[in-house]
């Protein structure tokens, strides 16, 4: 479904790589995690899919098609994004917003209210209640949600995630991760989430490329970097949440 | 009074008519360009910081060389047109740079969601970032608003009418009453425009409310109502008006006023239309006359000789006189004739003051000048006359003060100045019992009083000839009484010009 092949990015001309030589292939369906620390690529990377930032040298594929031939902004429209800054429009509605993407693909009016609906029942906030409202008057975790809705409106099949639930309180965070992988499933999405969140990349994701200084350490399943980590830094950050994991199950064992 | 009230409020049709389409007219220019230059600053680092520069640097002028310098750059041009560019000029600082301030504030992860979902620029600037910005935009355009209301008042020095007529008018010829109403028309009307954008403002984001209350409603369509009436009103005066034959004009001071009365009449009781252009600076007025926007106005041959023909020597009354005709004659501008009374400056004292020093003439003044004080007008003390005087007589003042006109005789009749630069016809010099001190050296310029036409003007017989009849008929006497009326008796112009005509009559 995307393809990533021999992607670089430089921002001063090829002094530093953003992002080295770089190659990945998700699959139609597949929860990919893209994580690492702060400064390491990842949100470069997700950001090269979209072409909000443009790739130095190699080529993405999306849908098989190459994403420097296609228009930027018909190319956004039909991929969807959430990221961690929400950035609802607050001067308009709740259903505003989710109407967004199918008003600049010039849906029909019932076409768009109908969708509206939709989307929203599946975030959990239903139309009637929450369509008129404005965004502000919404708590942090429905703001999100409504972000997400959006996103999903025009049906795209894929949706690019940069920290998503980063700024939640963990009840909300893990409350909507739950509703998001279960909405992603049903409708078969792929998806590209940025997270820097192991727990989080684990728990959601199918496949996860672990990135550092640019470069993608390993990639694997869950299971796989939990047990076969290739190099010291995967070994090193799936640690934590192995030992978290370990110390709940001896707390359970022991009442 | 209130007779004098009822004739101030006679004025104000006139007056709301042409200051509202100034107004709007200026603003809505303004808002066109300041807009989008806000927009483009805020989208290049490069043309934004010049851009603030420049309409900084604007407001920065004051606005009464801003007005002086547009009627320059448009060859003379007055009225409305320059006074519409200046005060556009002067309404684009706060519009562009709330603009920009707007703009910026939007914020940043809105943007890039907007961008994210898949917005092309256009977009983004339309849907989101305007619309986002409009509270602070209009907040500017309301800045903008109250300081151009407030600042139309001095289009009347250029020649376009405005509530600054009454302001104008009254000052000079101690009117408060005209004063009050011009002022009180003002302030009303920057309230009341900052108050329907307001409102207005406020219908734009109570659009998106689905249930209009019948409340909203009757405010919407009373908003709306009120926008129309006033838009129609400004636009009325773009009707052109049959012109008059002739546009007599004046500076703004009591004796201006009242020989620019006797001009209109004089003229309308031969059968002409005639308007009058009053309070105009003179540098303006004379541009005008040059090219034919003004037809006919008084002029004193000093002002002439030392403001346009830039001399410094001091030919004599009589050599003056001759310059000055044959100098205006290549402006194509005819000298009519003289009216008979000369408006000279002269060096004047309380008269118990005088005597008590033993001063008669300026060289008298010689050994004592450097411990007295001394006030003039906002001129005299930069003009060439005073220079040569002081080069003449070979001194100077301990203090030399300025003063706005009837402050300055008040300064002297209260023994705050000793000396002060008087006018020979003000009707100040008698209530106030000052000695004119002779010019043995003939320092000061004779200032005759003239009456200049334009070449066109003067090309028409008729009108030729019903001037002809005021040449040589005011006495300095006569026009020293009418200026005491006003300036000292608190009477009405048109009191004073009936006094005038009733003196001529006699001749």
């Amino acid at each position: 479904m995307i393809e990533l092949k021999n992607v670089q990015k430089s921002y001063d001309g090829g002094a530093t790589l953003a992002v080295a030589n770089t190659s990945l292939t998700i699959e139609r369906g597949e929860f990919l995690g893209l994580i690492g620390a702060s400064g390491c690529g990842k949100t470069t990377t997700l950001k090269m899919i979209n072409r909000l930032e443009e790739p130095s040298s190699g080529e993405i594929l999306v849908n098989d098609r190459n994403v420097v031939d296609q228009n930027p902004e018909q190319l956004r429209r039909n991929i969807g994004y959430v990221f961690q800054g929400i950035g609802l429009f607050p001067h308009r509605t709740v259903a505003e917003n989710v109407a967004a993407v199918p008003r600049l693909l010039q849906w029909s009016a019932g076409d768009i209210r109908a969708r509206c609906e939709e989307c929203m029942e599946m975030v959990g906030l239903p139309f009637d209640e929450y369509g008129d409202r404005s965004p502000s008057q919404l708590s942090g975790g429905q703001q999100q949600r409504i972000g997400v809705a959006r996103a999903l409106a025009a049906r795209p099949e894929v949706v690019l995630m940069d920290e998503p639930f980063g700024a939640l309180d963990p009840i909300t965070r893990s409350e909507l991760q739950e509703e998001f992988k279960s909405i992603q499933q049903n409708m078969a999405l792929t998806v590209v989430m940025v997270t820097h969140d192991m727990t989080e990349a684990l728990l959601l994701a199918d496949r996860i490329a672990v990135m550092r200084e640019g470069v993608v350490l390993q990639i694997g399943t869950p299971k796989e970097l939990l047990n076969n980590p290739s190099h010291d830094y995967v070994r090193d950050i799936v640690a934590m949440p192995r030992r978290r994991a370990q110390r709940l199950e001896e707390l359970m064992r022991n009442e | 009074m209130s007779d004098n009230l009822r004739e101030q409020l006679l004025l104000l049709p006139a007056y709301f008519q042409g200051h509202l389409l100034l107004t709007l007219a200026a603003i809505s220019m303004g808002v066109l360009i300041s807009v989008p230059l806000g927009v483009w600053a805020e989208q290049s680092a490069r043309v934004k910081r010049p851009l603030l520069a420049v309409v900084s640097i604007i407001q920065t002028f004051p606005s009464l060389a801003i007005l002086a310098l547009v009627v320059a750059l448009l060859g003379g041009r007055i009225g409305f047109l320059p006074a519409f560019i200046a005060l556009t000029l002067y309404s684009m600082l706060p519009i562009v740079r709330n603009t920009v301030t707007g703009l910026e504030s939007v914020s940043a992860s809105v943007i890039d969601a907007a961008k994210g979902i898949g917005m092309s620029p256009n977009q983004i600037l339309r849907e989101v970032k305007l619309p986002l910005a409009m509270p602070v935009i209009v907040a500017g355009i309301r800045t903008a608003m109250v300081w151009t209301v407030g600042l139309a008042t001095l289009s009347t020095l250029v020649g376009a009418t405005s509530f600054g007529n009454y302001i104008f008018t009254g000052l000079q010829t101690r009117n408060l009453v005209a004063v009050m109403v011009g002022s009180l028309a003002s302030a009303s009307l920057a309230v009341g425009l900052d108050g329907l954008v307001a409102s207005m403002q406020w219908l734009l984001e109570k659009r998106s409310e689905a249930a209009d209350s019948a409340r909203l409603k009757r405010i919407r369509l009373s908003v709306y109502g009120i926008t129309v009436i006033i838009v129609s009103l400004a636009l009325y005066g773009l009707i052109p008006k049959p012109r008059a034959d002739f546009v007599v004009a004046g500076k703004p001071f009591t004796e201006q006023y009242i020989m620019a009365g006797l001009l209109a009449q004089e003229l309308e009781e031969a059968g002409f239309s005639v308007e009058q252009r009053l309070g105009m600076g003179t540098a303006v007025v004379y541009e005008a006359i040059r090219n034919g926007t003004v037809d006919v106005y008084v002029e004193y041959t000093g002002t002439v000789w030392a403001n346009f023909m830039s001399r410094e020597s001091n030919p004599g009354r009589e050599g003056i006189r001759s310059g000055v005709v044959e100098f205006l004659e290549e402006q194509n501008v005819t000298t009519v004739g003289f009216t008979g009374f000369q408006n000279r400056y002269a060096l004047a004292m309380r008269r118990d003051r005088a005597l008590e020093l033993g001063v008669t003439s300026i060289e008298d003044l010689i050994p004592i000048a450097a411990e007295l004080s001394a006030g003039s007008d906002l001129e005299f003390f930069g003009r060439t006359e005073w220079f040569r005087l002081r080069d003449l007589y070979n001194m100077d003042f301990a203090d030399k003060l300025t003063f706005d006109v009837s402050l300055m005789y008040t300064a002297v009749a209260e023994r705050q100045v000793d000396v002060i630069s008087a006018y020979t016809t003000d009707g100040r010099v008698a209530a106030y019992d000052l000695l004119l001190l002779d010019d043995p050296r003939n320092a000061l310029l004779a200032y005759d009083a003239m009456i200049l036409a334009s070449g066109n003007a003067a090309a028409q017989p008729e009108f030729m000839q019903v001037l002809d009849t005021l040449v040589d008929s005011i006495p300095d006497e006569a026009m020293r009484q009418a200026n005491r009326l006003v300036d000292v008796d608190g009477e009405s112009i048109t009191v004073a010009l009936e006094y005038l005509r009733g003196e001529m009559a006699k001749n």
